[in-house]
């Protein structure tokens, strides 16, 4: 175009081509090691269940409950991995997923059968969703002051709901999908589920305009908004996918035990963050992946088993689980620092 | 002063980061009451060469001797204990804390061992306040509500709450008015008076001649000249030994018809009280309109405000005629603007993203359909931004944070190519850039602009205004003072407009 005096060769371009392969290579390379590492931790849980209780653990009938389990706090991590991508945090998920269970459950609802009580449960998650959205983005709250706003509110009007006492189901339809009946290919319908929300997560994170706008928004939010993204906007919807994911959890939770209850998803809010920061999430927001979070899940749901079949208590299951939060951070800290 | 042994002196200093040798044998040596100005470019060394001296680097190398005395700094307080002192240029205050409480972290009075003294603590830092020449700066203050100027002098009543012997600034002036500069010159006179070796670094020759003694230049990671005179050497030798080369500057020709055409941008009566005052210009297509003023006469705040990224107090902004929404920036990249803000990494790139993710980032909607993004078409419409632009290296596939400053400001510039943007908004276009890659970045934007672009520039460097630009606007307190083709002002007389009526002429 213009004749311009020949421009010099850029001195520093010496920074990449120092690091002998390509920093691309290594970021590769990197991610495979966090998978496999962590599919690596869960073939010694599987073994150490195959080798501790033979018959019990890997019998098909404990390997579906294992899957159950996960599939419902799967769920809610899944949600959770997107918002603490995109630099959030929701604590309020396991008060949602209580709230959705209790309003699903009701006898009002309840007279309306299957369709009342998966729609109610949805619409109750997608509501708390709305209000932890709207009073993040537009309300200008920090995430865990709203969430956990929404976590004593939720917890208060679910106990309220229930007055203290568990209500059980008696719509068939819900009831026959936790049944033996149910299963397709000796898989739960439950397991399903989870499994279709993950490989929808996965595909929005990795493949639409949705997780990429998530990601810019959780790496730099000023960069995201300078270069036209409605960071606003964009939060308001990844507090709404939680809720959503929340609603989804609480009717599998009713499946799962055929009643709803003001103390369910007691704690979930721990598990789903403890799950995505061990698959590799960012607590600070800009990386994380949907398999890693899945494979977090799995390895607690795993340990939960496994203690259980060997007759320890809770209390020891939840010292193992912060000595493996802090274990699986530090190495991941380590793979980050030498690469 | 040669027979008395050096207050520092530091040799064969090497230290490497993954992938690249940042310090490369640096030998330092600096007397008491000098001022030893260290002149390198961006990446040249400097930054960690004074990290290493306040301990908060360890070389892989070399030795540093203090009064004679073989010393290892193994930590910022083991420098500090000795008596060495860091203002870094990123001011490192705690911004919730009193004028007072930052003055004295780490080291306060304190009764019976852990009750703090406040009322001994505001006292010694009013008096040091008042040492430095700022004695209207109230202890008590919170230090987030002080202006850049006076942060900075808190974090020299800071070092200088220690015994300290040598102090290093990192670029101290960057961030003050000249009678501001002024000061700290004094202030640095008054030190030096008292046997305080002053360690400075600063951009700015001038300022190194006024107030240097000696000058070390480094350049890759080394020291290539050691102990010049700063008073007598001339400016072509130390610009040849930072840049090996003797012209700092290359601008591309302009064309030579005038651009012609309706103004693609047009900016009527903006103004934001308190930042710049009602400002009218127009960009034409094919049109540089650079925008010279000093640090805090509203350059930065212009732009972003014609962005959308401020909402003006009056006036508007116009795209082909048509207005845009004020205090938005999605109107304004849907009418065809795009911003190259002056922080890069903070404010452009997202730094754990690959080159084509960042350039693509604007443009996603049209490589996806129902939010579904095709990866070819967007990953091949990224490589051929890239590759328009020459970033190198050409892979679209590695992470931004690899890059040279120069190519990160090409990725930046690759994302408005990409969208197709008409106007396109320079805020400090090289800062960061080495002098090398400056000429490149000036060619293409001067090319962009011969594809039929509007640039409105702005800089703090004349020179650059200067040669990139075709008109020039002068900016003085927020206010227009001169408006005049490129070609028909020089440097001193930019100087002298934006200086004017200032108490430092």
């Amino acid at each position: 175009m213009t004749q311009h005096a020949s421009p010099p060769r850029d001195s520093t371009d010496k920074v990449p081509s120092a690091a002998e392969t390509p920093a691309w290579r290594a970021v590769l390379f990197r991610a495979d090691v966090r998978t496999l590492s962590l599919l690596g931790v869960l073939a010694v849980l599987i073994l150490i269940g195959g080798v501790t209780k033979p018959d019990e653990f890997l019998d098909t009938r404990n390997l579906q409950l294992v899957l159950t389990q996960a599939s419902v706090i799967g769920v809610v991590t899944v949600g959770m991995t997107f918002v603490i991508i995109s630099g959030g945090i929701d604590l309020s998920v396991g008060a949602i997923v209580a709230l959705a269970s209790v309003w699903a459950t009701t006898v009002a609802t309840q007279e309306f059968g299957f369709g009342g009580i998966l729609f109610t449960a949805v619409a109750v998650g997608v509501g708390c969703g709305l209000v932890n959205g709207v009073l993040i983005a537009y309300g200008g709250m920090v995430p865990f002051i709203a969430t956990l706003a929404m976590l004593a509110s939720a917890r208060g009007l679910a106990l309220q709901i229930t007055d203290g006492r568990t209500q059980v189901v008696t719509v068939d339809g819900v009831l026959d999908l936790g049944e033996r009946d149910s299963y397709i290919l000796g898989i739960p319908p439950l397991v399903l589920v989870f499994a279709a929300v993950t490989l929808i997560g996965w595909l929005v994170l990795n493949r639409t305009t949705f997780g990429r706008r998530t990601v810019a928004v959780g790496g730099n939010a000023e960069a995201a908004r300078l270069a036209g993204i409605d960071v606003r906007r964009q939060r308001l919807y990844l507090y709404l996918l939680s809720g959503l994911c929340c609603g989804i959890a609480a009717f599998l939770l009713i499946v799962l035990a055929g009643s709803g209850q003001n103390t369910n998803g007691n704690l979930y809010e721990l598990d789903a963050i403890a799950a995505a920061i061990i698959g590799g999430t960012l607590l600070t927001g800009g990386r994380g992946t949907i398999v890693g979070s899945v494979l977090g899940v799995l390895i607690f749901t795993t340990i939960t088993n496994i203690f259980a079949l060997n007759n320890l208590q809770s209390d020891v299951q939840q010292i193992a689980k912060g000595a493996i939060i802090v274990a699986a951070v530090l190495v991941q800290r380590r793979t980050a620092s030498t690469t | 002063m040669a027979p008395e042994p050096p207050l520092l002196s530091m040799s064969g200093i090497t230290k490497s980061f993954p992938g690249v040798r940042a310090l490369d044998g640096v030998d330092l040596d600096v007397q008491a009451g000098e001022v030893h100005c260290l002149l390198g470019q961006n990446g040249a060394g400097k930054s960690t060469l004074i990290k290493v001296l306040a301990g908060a680097h360890q070389p892989d190398t070399g030795t540093i001797r203090w009064r004679s005395d073989e010393v290892v700094l193994r930590s910022p307080i083991a420098a500090m204990r000795l008596g060495i002192a860091t203002i870094y240029q990123e001011l490192d205050l705690v911004e919730h804390l009193s004028v007072a409480e930052n003055v004295h972290l780490g080291h306060e009075p304190t009764t019976a061992g852990f009750v703090v003294r406040g009322k001994a603590a505001r006292e010694s830092t009013a008096q040091l306040l008042k040492r430095l020449g700022h004695p209207e700066i109230d202890p008590g203050r919170l230090v987030g509500d002080l202006s850049a100027a006076h942060q900075q002098i808190v974090s020299m009543a800071r070092a200088l709450s220690h015994d300290v012997r040598l102090i290093v600034m990192d670029e101290p002036s960057a961030a003050l008015d000249p009678d501001e500069v002024d000061n700290l010159f004094r202030i640095v006179e008054d030190l030096t008076a008292d046997g305080v070796a002053v360690v400075y670094i600063s951009h700015r020759l001038e300022e190194i001649r006024r107030i240097g003694d000696r000058v070390t230049v480094l350049k890759d990671g080394r020291a290539v000249a050691r102990g010049l005179p700063a008073k007598s050497t001339p400016t072509s030798e130390v610009v040849a030994l930072m840049t090996g080369r003797n012209v700092e500057y290359v601008f591309p020709e302009r064309p030579a018809a005038a651009p012609q055409g309706e103004p693609v941008l047009t900016v009527e009566g903006l103004s934001r009280a308190g930042e710049f005052a009602p400002l009218d210009l127009q960009v034409r297509p094919g049109e540089i309109v650079g925008l010279a003023g000093l640090v805090g006469s509203g350059r930065s705040e212009i732009l972003e405000t014609v962005y959308g990224a401020r909402k003006p107090d009056t006036g508007r902004v116009l795209v082909d005629g048509k207005p845009l929404k004020p205090g938005s920036v999605r109107a304004a990249v849907a009418a065809g603007l795009g911003l190259a803000p002056e922080e890069r990494k903070a404010q452009a790139l997202l730094m754990l993203e690959s080159v084509t993710r960042n350039v693509s980032v604007s443009s996603m909607s049209r490589f996806a359909t129902a939010g579904w993004i095709d990866r070819g078409a967007e990953s091949g419409a990224a490589r051929a931004a890239v590759r328009e632009l020459s970033l190198r290296p050409d892979n679209p596939d590695v992470p931004v944070r690899t890059l040279s400053g120069g190519n990160q400001q090409k990725a930046v510039l690759a994302r408005w190519l990409l969208r197709g943007c008409r106007v396109l908004l320079l805020d400090e276009p090289t800062r960061g850039v080495d002098v090398g890659a400056r000429a490149e970045l000036y060619a293409v934007v001067r090319r962009l602009a011969d594809e039929g672009l509007a640039v409105l520039l702005v800089s703090s460097e004349v020179p650059e205004v200067l040669g990139l630009a075709d008109r020039v606007l002068v900016l003085r307190e927020g206010t227009v003072v001169h408006t005049a083709p490129a070609r028909e002002l020089d440097e001193h007389r930019v100087l002298d407009l934006v200086m004017e009526g200032s108490p430092a002429s």
